[in-house]
């Protein structure tokens, strides 16, 4: 269980965290979306103490992570995967960080296992790839076997096997009843891994909801309906509070109406259906539009030629 | 048997509590990650070669010049601060080692992973330093004992050598390392107020070496009462043969060195325990 109030910091001018107030529940995978610098590695260093905020405080277990005891067995972060020295073997890595709290060498063998880095261990840090610094990341995370996880995109870098493989094993942790936030800036691969989302962009909350939720809000889902009579369900279907687009030969899109009583509709007026399918928005697309005025980058959107005409 | 095995599994599981970090523990994961860092020998050992080889080249040299010297070089010839004489060069891989101790871990962002195993941060500090200290002081001890005892050997073949029941010499021989263990202290400290290998190297050398050199540039009568208190020169008072005038006593001169020290490692503890990681 992680619990923020009122969480806030500020670099001089400049507001990473702006009055962050969230819960972090365990049993479930919680992502933790915003676009670059919408201060979500901020807030997982406040997290763990590593960067004190400048108000309002944040706890993991009911305590703040500063005075837990035996920190590692409550929480196992990764918050960036090059937080290693690259001189030191993976090894003997894991080895120094376990020493600090009494995990035996069996511990490091096992995790080291778990995360398949059983040929390169005795090799050093310095010469992994971007998915092997992850995966032991992930060790170091998992070293004390902990009831909180907090992972800083953690998918970045991994090969297509590596994402499944991450992704099965969060959703493992969770349902052994742990709590896990990991962060994305990807809505597609949160949308796969987790079922509770907390949003935020340029620090500030801007949703804490379940996936689908999410999906449903964000943005208006629309059907595609595609007919042979196009032209005539278009006029028995426009109306208040719905629109009908024609996207391309026989094909409408349908938006303010469900797809049932689309099909009824068109059952009472005998016009055969060869397609009647309601549109997701993309997870996509539903992240950007609600993160829209939170970006911190933003490439200048092109004007449209003509315009000035 | 079967009796056994279950009298064995609770004892299993109290043999790995859920751990909590101890500065034992922590001292144990600093000796972990110092000696599974090959820069830690190649820099130790550079640091033996240079004091006890030093020893050696100008054991020899002066064995071989001596018939050729004049009645004033002979007169103020001092063979056991000769045979010394490594620590000159011994003191920078110490003083690199010991920034590296720190800033390497910055440089890495395994500071991040360190102060999150351990979040009072401190006794990360605190260990670093102390086994650091530690081993360069046996070793920097030991390697200035051999130089003062082979570079005697081979003054000895003009019967100029000293022996270690000469005056000063005991106190010269181990105030070597105890010079260089306050270097290494000075060392992790300024790593951990400057967070950057270049930057704390630069500053290591300037405090050591450039410091007391720019202050030759002083009108003598300042630099009469400055020089003394600087650094490396108080340090050095420990061993140097003879205490001539406007330096310090030697134990009194150590002290000072040693103040610097500690003044630094405080600054680094403040530092250290306020900013973000």
């Amino acid at each position: 269980m992680i619990e923020a109030h009122a969480l806030t910091k500020r670099y001089g001018e400049r507001t990473a965290v702006s009055d962050l107030s969230f819960t972090v529940r365990p049993g479930v995978v919680t992502g933790f979306l915003g676009p670059n610098g919408a201060g979500k590695s901020t807030t997982m260093r406040m997290i763990l103490g590593l960067d004190a905020p400048t108000s309002g405080r944040v706890t993991v277990n009911g305590k703040q992570y500063a005075e837990h005891r035996a920190p590692l067995h409550e929480v196992g972060a990764m918050l960036e995967a090059r937080a290693i020295h690259t001189g030191r073997t993976a090894y003997n890595h894991l080895l120094a960080l376990a020493a600090t709290t009494g995990i035996p060498r069996r511990r490091v063998d096992e995790v080291i296992e778990i995360v398949g880095l059983g040929q390169v261990a005795r090799k050093r840090a310095g010469g992994f790839s971007l998915g092997m610094g992850q995966r032991l990341g992930i060790a170091s995370a998992l070293l004390g076997d902990p009831a909180t996880l907090v992972l800083d995109e953690p998918v970045n870098g991994l090969d297509p096997e590596g994402i499944l493989w991450i992704r099965n094993l969060l959703k493992d942790q969770a349902a052994e009843g742990r709590t896990v936030l990991l962060s994305s800036h990807l809505m597609s691969e949160m949308a796969l891994t987790a079922e509770h989302l907390i949003v935020i962009g340029r620090g500030r909350l801007i949703a804490d909801t379940s996936v689908a939720d999410f999906v449903r809000t964000a943005a208006g889902a629309s059907v595609r309906v595609r007919t042979d009579e196009a032209e005539r369900l278009r006029q028995l279907l426009v109306g208040h509070e719905v629109s009908v687009a024609s996207v391309d030969r026989g094909v409408l899109e349908v938006t303010g109406l469900s797809s049932d009583r689309i099909g009824r509709i068109a059952a009472d007026q005998a016009i055969a259906l060869a397609e009647l399918t309601p549109q997701q928005a993309s997870l996509e697309e539903a992240f950007m539009e609600m993160t829209r005025d939170a970006v911190e980058y933003q490439a200048p959107a092109r004007e449209p030629e003509g315009l000035a005409a | 048997m079967s009796t056994l095995t279950l009298d064995r599994a609770p004892e299993a599981r109290r043999a790995e509590p859920r751990g909590q970090v101890t500065f034992a523990r922590v001292l144990r994961s600093e000796w972990i990650k110092m000696r599974t860092l090959r820069s830690t020998f190649w820099t130790m050992l550079a640091a033996v070669v240079a004091l006890i080889g030093f020893g050696i080249l100008f054991g020899a040299v002066d064995a071989n010049r001596w018939p050729h010297m004049s009645a004033h070089e002979k007169a103020t010839f001092d063979p056991i601060g000769t045979s010394l004489q490594g620590f000159f060069l011994a003191q920078l891989a110490i003083g690199v080692l010991g920034v590296l101790m720190i800033s390497g871990e910055y440089a890495t962002g395994m500071i991040r992973a360190s102060l999150s195993a351990v979040p009072r941060r401190l006794p990360v500090l605190w260990a670093k330093a102390g086994l650091y200290a530690v081993v360069t002081w046996v070793l920097m001890t030991a390697g200035s004992l051999i130089a003062f005892l082979s570079g005697q050997a081979l003054l000895s073949s003009r019967h100029i050598g000293a022996s270690l029941s000469d005056p000063g010499a005991v106190r010269m021989v181990l105030g070597t390392g105890l010079y260089l263990t306050v270097v290494a202290l000075l060392g992790v400290a300024v790593g951990a107020l400057v967070r950057n290998t270049a930057g704390g190297i630069a500053t290591v050398f300037g405090l050591l070496l450039v410091l007391p050199a720019l202050a030759e540039a002083l009108p003598s009568s300042w630099a009469d009462h400055i020089n003394q208190y600087l650094p490396s020169n108080a340090g050095q008072s420990l061993t140097a043969l003879h205490h001539e005038a406007h330096t310090l006593a030697p134990w009194p001169g150590f002290l000072v060195f040693c103040a610097y020290a500690v003044a630094a490692l405080a600054g680094a503890a403040v530092l250290l325990k306020r900013h973000d990681a």
